[in-house]
């Protein structure tokens, strides 16, 4: 009998334990969060968010070319990573059953966890070194390349989810398979998609590293996609090692708009998905 | 209608040949990465061979390159942070898996993942200001006094440094193991375990005799899906490594890793072996990544086709 009672305390701590696991897990996301709120919630006004830098010792001053640089990267990438990404996932899932197919599958995930540093110096290699110089159009293709693969396998996931009777509903139809995958399979799945398509539009947002060898960063507003561009996780990086307070507190306030914006992006895209499976049924 | 159907044949080859070739720009693209970055790595290979990963020398005014205390940086670093990560990691999946069901696993489960969220410039940001001097001022004096009869934790106590980068890590990896490791345990044969707790097993029993066994292949694929994360984070690690190419057994001093390097020193690189030097850094690092996501997918993809044929 102590036996037993001994076996059902081992389970109660376990339980504990493993429950504390999760709380040490969590502890630093609110941290974090909470952090970034209080240092950097003081900063935030209309200034900061449309204003450019300003020199250090001179007050005001803010990230609104970092902001407009940022839209236009993520821009560039949407715009060249989405429509080969879901081209890319309509064929894994409908054509990709065979040695073609696997090989794109470890290569697409190689891809997406490559560093994304690497991918930075490959496209200074492929795009800035030939144009003799950073500019927008490099950052934009460098996030475009961490975009894409992330964007493909996920649209692959939700097109399986779509069941084979619809296709085959449609086939019998006498639809062809371009039809049945763009007005059938595709619809079926568009919200899923959409979902992928978001979660990379906010993993690239906050993409430094291949920045700094691509995009370059720029004191100045836009003008041209061939010349260097702000971003504020550049700014956020440039402030942040300063050793000015003024900047320093720039860094936080860059870091909370970056936040805001991922979570916004993260929870709206789940809560998308949670509708669509509801519906599904 | 006969010359419409066969339109609409034409346009499916179309189709067809159309998304085969979109999938096929990612093996370009693959391919383009590998060969560029050899190219432009080529200089340095020529010049240092070999000797270059052996070489501790790294002086950019004198042109001599030498990998080794980057090698050294990263490798410390990423295993230090999965060694932290280990028992958080997989004892949250656990939890999230074998303990609690329905809208709390997946809030929990939502708010690990959404620290994989958060850019890795905010927590370099936060590792500046927060962790670094809480372990200035409490972590390493605590190690010095209580272990610092071990090299690791002797020396200046700076904050920044190796063991502030390996923290940052760890929390970093934290959702990739979590959650991979949740997806595998979740996949264990409720047939199994059920027959663990009819033959008299506690909750704890059954998970020690059945779900960890059974899903350990994963989590190990996991944990090697954390690593090369690790091994390849840069802006977090560059702000509060300290960025000094040294070799130190302490924990509290300052390194560099390969990474960081070729954040911090690319674009004011001038010569074109130091260019060459920091692309062979990238080549190896993206090579070390790729060899670590390929182990790790191939044990989780046999682990979920064995519980998939034993459901």
């Amino acid at each position: 009998m102590t036996g037993l009672h001994r076996r059902k305390i081992v389970n109660a701590l376990a339980a504990v334990v493993f429950a504390l696991m999760v709380v040490l897990a969590v502890i630093p996301l609110f941290h974090v969060l909470i952090y970034v709120v209080k240092q950097g919630l003081p900063g935030l006004s209309w200034t900061f968010l449309t204003s450019l830098p300003a020199p250090v010792g001179v007050p005001g001053g803010g990230m609104g070319n970092a902001i407009l640089g940022s839209l236009i990267l993520v821009s560039i990438a949407t715009l060249v990573s989405v429509p080969l990404g879901i081209g890319t996932g309509i064929f894994l899932s409908e054509w990709g059953r065979g040695r073609f197919g696997a090989l794109v599958r470890w290569v697409a995930d190689i891809l997406s966890g490559a560093p994304s540093i690497v991918v930075g110096l490959f496209i200074y290699s492929l795009v800035v070194v030939p144009m003799r110089g950073f500019s927008a159009l490099s950052g934009g293709l460098a996030l475009a390349v961490l975009m894409m693969p992330t964007v493909a396998r996920s649209t692959e996931q939700m097109l399986r989810m779509v069941p084979h009777t619809l296709r085959e509903a449609s086939l019998a139809l006498g639809a062809t398979w371009a039809q049945t995958v763009w007005r059938v399979v595709m619809p079926a799945a568009r919200k899923g998609i959409l979902t992928g398509v978001m979660l990379s539009v906010a993993r690239v947002m906050g993409e430094t590293a291949p920045l700094i060898v691509t995009a370059f960063g720029s004191g100045f507003w836009p003008t041209s996609i061939f010349k260097p561009i702000a971003a504020v996780p550049l700014q956020v990086f440039v402030y942040a090692i300063s050793p000015y307070p003024s900047w320093q507190q720039q860094a936080w306030t860059g870091a909370l708009t970056l936040v805001l914006l991922v979570l916004f992006i993260n929870i709206f895209a789940r809560l998308l998905l949670r509708d669509r499976g509801a519906q599904g049924r | 209608m006969g010359k419409s159907s066969s339109v609409w044949r034409r346009a499916d080859t179309w189709f067809i040949v159309g998304v085969a070739a979109m999938a096929g720009s990612v093996l370009v693209v693959a391919a383009a990465l590998v060969v560029l970055l050899s190219i432009q790595a080529a200089p340095a290979f020529q010049a240092f061979g070999l000797g270059f990963f052996v070489s501790r020398m790294w002086d950019p005014v004198d042109n001599e390159f030498g990998a080794l205390p980057f090698l050294y940086g990263t490798l410390v670093t990423s295993f230090l942070a999965l060694f932290m990560v280990i028992f958080v990691g997989i004892g949250s999946a656990v939890f999230l898996t074998q303990y609690v069901k329905g809208w709390i696993a997946s809030v929990t489960g939502f708010l690990i993942e959404l620290l994989a969220a958060i850019p890795s410039v905010v927590y370099g940001l936060w590792g500046i200001f927060v962790v670094a001097p809480w372990l200035r001022s409490r972590v390493e004096p605590w190690l010095a006094e209580h272990f610092g009869f071990l090299p690791l934790f002797q020396g200046p106590q700076l904050g920044v440094g190796l063991l502030a980068a390996s923290f940052i890590l760890a929390i970093m990896i934290l959702p990739t193991v979590a959650s991979l490791s949740r997806d595998v345990m979740a996949v264990v044969p409720a047939p199994l375990k059920e027959g663990a707790l009819a033959l008299g097993a506690t909750h704890w029993e059954m998970i020690r005799t059945i779900v960890l066994p059974y899903s350990w292949p994963g989590v190990i694929g996991a944990l090697m899906l954390g690593l090369g994360r690790a091994l390849g984070e840069t802006m977090a690690v560059t702000m509060v490594i300290g960025n000094r190419p040294d070799i130190s057994v302490s924990l509290f001093a300052p390194g560099h890793s390969m990474a960081s390097v070729i954040a911090n020193e690319f674009t004011e690189a001038t010569s074109e072996v130091h260019i060459a030097a920091l692309s062979e850094i990238g080549l190896v690092l993206f090579l070390v990544t790729a060899l670590f996501s390929l182990l790790s997918r191939w044990m989780v993809v046999r682990l979920m086709a064995r519980a998939g044929r034993e459901e």
